[in-house]
């Protein structure tokens, strides 16, 4: 009797620890498998002049963040101010304007603050699939060797900066500068 | 009423039929059947990210249309089925998967079933051991059915 009633328990139990981590559980909240990938190559026009063409390339060089934004997400423009702020410190901003106009891009930039490097143009999300993008905005960190060491789906918040971003770039620069210091005193 | 009806719901259904012609857009060009084929399938199999239950099939997002663009092109290119979910996989994830690969994360997905049935299986087999251990069971002893008897008597006499 008492072990039917344990087991009867353990089984309740076990379904509602389920269900509650069900509830826990944030759907949207997906890991990406890129982060530790090398950032995906593309080939796309810049947005301020169609006649430059960037590449991932554009992007690596240093610890960076990319950006994905357009002008009809709400949210990308609520979280400008943060990437203003980021910008203004020192932290270089590269962006993929996705699925949106270049005119109306343009010019929502030339009436508001631009925080972005380099901003490459991908009007029909093609750049958008191999970088996984899925909801705008979204932000990756890269390393100074172009790997993608973080990805955030949504806007950044300052918690999410002063927790998680902030320290990362911090740690990536230093791994960056003491491999660059590594590669200067090594004998040529 | 009747007329009316049917009215409005022609008029719900149209803009949605209408929508979802745009949203899927105009048919697409293959090789051979055999790419259509493969075409067909992938679009049934791969989730949108962005409305998750559905299939790119039958979601209207944009990122739906961009990724059926995208297997589209890759068939026309000759990348095979495999080699498609992979690129979906390694950009977004197993999730974009609808029928899950079975590995290390996914076992139980995979054995929840057969671990249910196992259960069903095990309470019913105590159930029937109980009842035939029930049915084993002595029955009264000739001094309980005399003292039984006893009682039911004394009952019956109480109550004439």
């Amino acid at each position: 009797m008492t072990l039917r009633m344990l087991i009867a328990l353990a089984a309740t139990a076990a379904l509602l620890g389920l269900l509650f981590m069900g509830l826990g559980i944030n759907a949207r909240d997906l890991p990406s498998p890129l982060v530790g990938k090398p950032a995906p190559p593309f080939v796309l026009e810049s947005l301020e002049d169609a006649s430059v063409t960037l590449t991932e390339q554009d992007f690596i060089g240093e610890v960076a963040l990319v950006n994905v934004w357009a002008t009809w997400c709400s949210t990308c423009r609520a979280e400008k101010p943060l990437l203003m702020e980021l910008a203004r410190g020192g932290i270089p901003i590269h962006a993929f304007n996705y699925r949106d106009e270049r005119e109306t891009a343009l010019r929502y930039l030339s009436v508001s603050d631009n925080p972005y490097r380099t901003i490459a143009y991908d009007p029909v999300g093609d750049a958008g699939i191999d970088w996984g993008v899925y909801a705008t905005p979204e932000t990756y960190v890269l390393d100074a060797e172009g790997v993608i060491r973080y990805k955030r789906i949504g806007p950044l918040t300052r918690q999410l900066l002063l927790d998680e971003v902030l320290p990362l770039i911090e740690r990536l620069r230093a791994e960056a500068q003491r491999a660059s210091e590594a590669r200067r005193g090594a004998p040529t | 009423m009747i007329p009316r009806l049917f009215c409005l719901l022609l008029a719900w259904l149209l803009p949605a039929g209408l929508a979802m012609a745009l949203a899927i857009g105009q048919p697409l060009e293959f090789a051979s059947e055999a790419q259509q084929r493969q075409y067909d399938t992938l679009v049934r199999e791969l989730r949108c990210t962005v409305c998750q239950s559905e299939t790119i099939h039958e979601s209207n997002a944009e990122l739906a249309a961009d990724m059926r663009r995208r297997v589209h092109a890759m068939t026309l290119a000759g990348h095979d089925a495999d080699a498609i979910v992979a690129f979906m996989v390694q950009r977004y994830g197993d999730y974009v998967r609808y029928r899950p690969p079975l590995q290390v994360n996914t076992w139980l997905l995979w054995a929840s079933p057969f671990l249910l049935m196992l259960g069903g299986v095990l309470v019913w087999w105590r159930i029937v051991v109980g009842r035939r251990s029930m049915a084993e069971r002595p029955g009264f002893t000739a001094q309980e059915r005399a003292m039984l008897d006893r009682l039911r008597q004394a009952d019956e006499l109480r109550r004439s």
